[in-house]
């Protein structure tokens, strides 16, 4: 198994802008179906309508250190999405928690990467998630933990709108509002589709935010490709005192690749060598 | 381990449950990173002298086991030893998977302090009771399984579990249990106890049918076979060495549980003589059936978890041995 070495680019980076975010999470967006296209197949559809969230995550409002991986103080992300995690290895690569050369290795023999995130062989990973509605209940645990011990940190638990189906997500978000936990922060990357087809053909959402915000928890909705709504929602935040708050970000499933944008077929796929040509097209501009 | 000043004599009229209740507040006074996590039962898990003593540090879930256990794992990400307690069969069943997929994948120190187990909730029917446990514990990786008897061995046991590192389930029963121990005795997690010594038969045992295994080695002894007693406290990882001796001194083996014979401890003393030592051995535990309702001793003599039939099957062991039958 290869040994992950830490890094330790970027420690001190500049925090980007909004312009450069969407720059940097588009240039995200060609590593990750790059290494998704090199695995013979992936869950591009999620990773690509999260990556513009995480992106500003990674480079703008987390207070993490590569160079210092498991700082106390530090903020907490957790995927509880884990299959987005094609998107999320190369956002932990490029902030500098390992080297992006060990991206060829996802989904081989022995890689400390695979379609869901292991904690114990990946810097920079807070908790092992995949299978779904796990996230925010543990995000709640850390959330009570970091608060007991005086600790400013902030937890972020990224969901798919699928995800929200599952009952325990329901039993954190009361234990959250019951605990006053206004340093954990849900994130709802609402792309519309699930596996069968779009979600709320397959179990219906809707109202999702009268739901959350009868549970307890204050809403922010936004448009999860715009940087500028991006960083506004996560900026500021407990957006009231005493109130966990949960994003609800209206995305697009696939984004950035145009010919799959939308689609729920493409949860899990392979491009065509010709859809991952207009895609770095469409990305990054020329070949 | 940490060294202890307490007095084991605290421990030794008090009911298993109660012991764990009293252990607990005063491993919290040790140990800093203790937190406790209940979900509505605090009161029922005696997990209530805690809460009392360390409100800061107490968290009540509500009826909501699969959140909690997933929290703990949160905690336990920060640095906390989170004790989990709820009655047995929530722990295993209803949070299955957060035990298995947040807990023990990731290897975090948890503390799963399993109380109720067995047939302590005879009345309770099916649905309270909980018998599958163990053979679902045991298929999780990085688990340790920890099975007290009595109350001094339950406040021992609390100690090692929230100082050994790692996911640890600690399966307790209810019900008042006669005491075995005097408080000298050393407990340490997967080195079984000798408690009797004999070479014609080897009885293994833990929890509430431990008290049975003595009786019946007595009443074998009156017929002058001598049975050799081991308290399994350890079900998983399983103390091979003493299992290897006792099959190559003793040559047959008993073992009862107060559990389903499927993936118990029968299932696991027979992993390790059938690959190591073979010998007979016959499982003493629930057949595959639901239990029904009843008081406890009612409940547990229906279902041949005695004494009488660990003696019958001792006897039935020693003639497969001498090739007297089949």
């Amino acid at each position: 198994m290869p040994i992950i070495k830490i890094w330790g680019g970027y420690s001190k980076l500049k925090k980007l802008n909004s312009r450069e975010l969407a720059k940097k999470a588009n240039e995200l967006r060609l590593i990750s179906l790059e290494m998704i296209d090199k695995a013979s197949g992936g869950h591009i559809g999620g990773s690509l309508s999260a990556m513009d969230i995480m992106t500003a995550l990674y480079f703008n409002i987390l207070n993490i250190d590569p160079k210092n991986p498991k700082k106390k103080n530090r903020d907490r992300f957790i995927l509880s999405a884990g299959h987005k995690a094609a998107g999320y290895i190369p956002v932990l690569a490029e902030r500098g928690f390992f080297s992006k050369k060990l991206l060829a290795t996802f989904n081989k023999l022995d890689s400390p990467f695979g379609m869901h995130p292991d904690m114990n062989k990946i810097p920079g990973c807070e908790m092992s998630t995949g299978s779904l509605g796990h996230g925010l209940a543990v995000g709640l645990g850390m959330a009570l933990a970091l608060r007991m011990d005086n600790y400013n940190s902030r937890v972020f638990v990224l969901m798919g709108d699928g995800e929200i189906e599952e009952g325990t997500v329901w039993e954190a978000a009361m234990g959250a509002a019951h605990y006053s936990t206004d340093n954990l922060i849900a994130i709802v990357d609402y792309n519309k589709c699930s596996m069968d087809g779009l979600i709320n053909q397959v179990l219906n959402i809707e109202p999702i935010e009268e739901k959350w915000r009868s549970f307890g928890w204050e809403i922010r909705r936004i448009n999860g490709h715009n940087m500028d709504e991006i960083l506004t929602a996560l900026s500021n935040l407990p957006k009231e005192k005493g109130k966990p708050t949960v994003i609800i970000a209206d995305t697009i499933k696939g984004k950035g690749v145009p010919s799959i944008e939308g689609d729920y077929h493409w949860h899990y796929g392979l491009l065509s060598d010709e859809q991952l040509l207009d895609a770095r097209r469409k990305l990054v501009g020329g070949e | 381990m940490g060294k202890s000043t307490t007095s084991m004599k605290d421990f030794e009229d008090i009911s298993l449950r109660d012991a764990f209740g009293k252990a607990l507040v005063l491993m919290g006074e040790k140990v800093p990173e203790l937190v406790l996590l209940g979900a509505d039962s605090l009161g029922s898990t005696r997990g209530a002298a805690f809460a009392k003593r360390f409100p800061q540090r107490t968290f009540n879930f509500g009826i909501a086991e699969q959140e909690m256990v997933a929290a703990a794992a949160g905690f336990a990400t920060c640095g906390k030893i989170p004790i989990v307690t709820a009655y047995g069969f929530l722990i295993s069943m209803r949070a299955c998977e957060q035990v298995r997929t947040d807990i023990c994948y990731p290897n975090l120190n948890v503390k799963l302090m399993a109380t109720h187990t067995g047939l302590s909730m005879a009345t309770g029917g099916t649905t309270h009771h909980c018998t599958e446990d163990i053979a679902i514990m045991r298929s999780f990786a990085n688990l340790t399984i920890v099975a007290p008897s009595d109350a001094v061995e339950t406040a021992k046991a609390v100690k090692s579990v929230i100082y050994y590192p790692g996911p640890v389930y600690l399966r307790m029963g209810r019900g008042e249990i006669p005491k075995i121990y005097s408080r000298d005795y050393k407990f340490e997690i997967g080195k079984s106890i000798l408690l009797r010594e004999g070479n014609d038969i080897t009885i293994m045992a833990f929890g509430i049918m431990l008290i049975e295994a003595l009786k019946a080695a007595e009443i074998l002894a009156k017929e002058n076979i001598q049975a050799r007693v081991i308290n399994m406290h350890t079900i998983k990882p399983i103390d091979k060495d003493a299992i290897i001796n006792a099959a190559s001194e003793t040559g047959a083996i008993v073992t009862a549980e107060e559990h389903t014979i499927y993936g118990g401890l029968g299932e696991a003393v027979a992993g390790v003589t059938s690959a190591f030592y073979s010998v007979p051995l016959i499982r003493i535990g629930i057949q595959d059936t639901f239990c029904g309702i009843g008081p406890e001793d009612g409940l547990r003599k229906k279902l041949g978890l005695t004494a009488q039939n660990i003696v019958k099957a001792s006897k039935k062991a020693i003639l497969m041995k001498n090739k007297e039958i089949i």
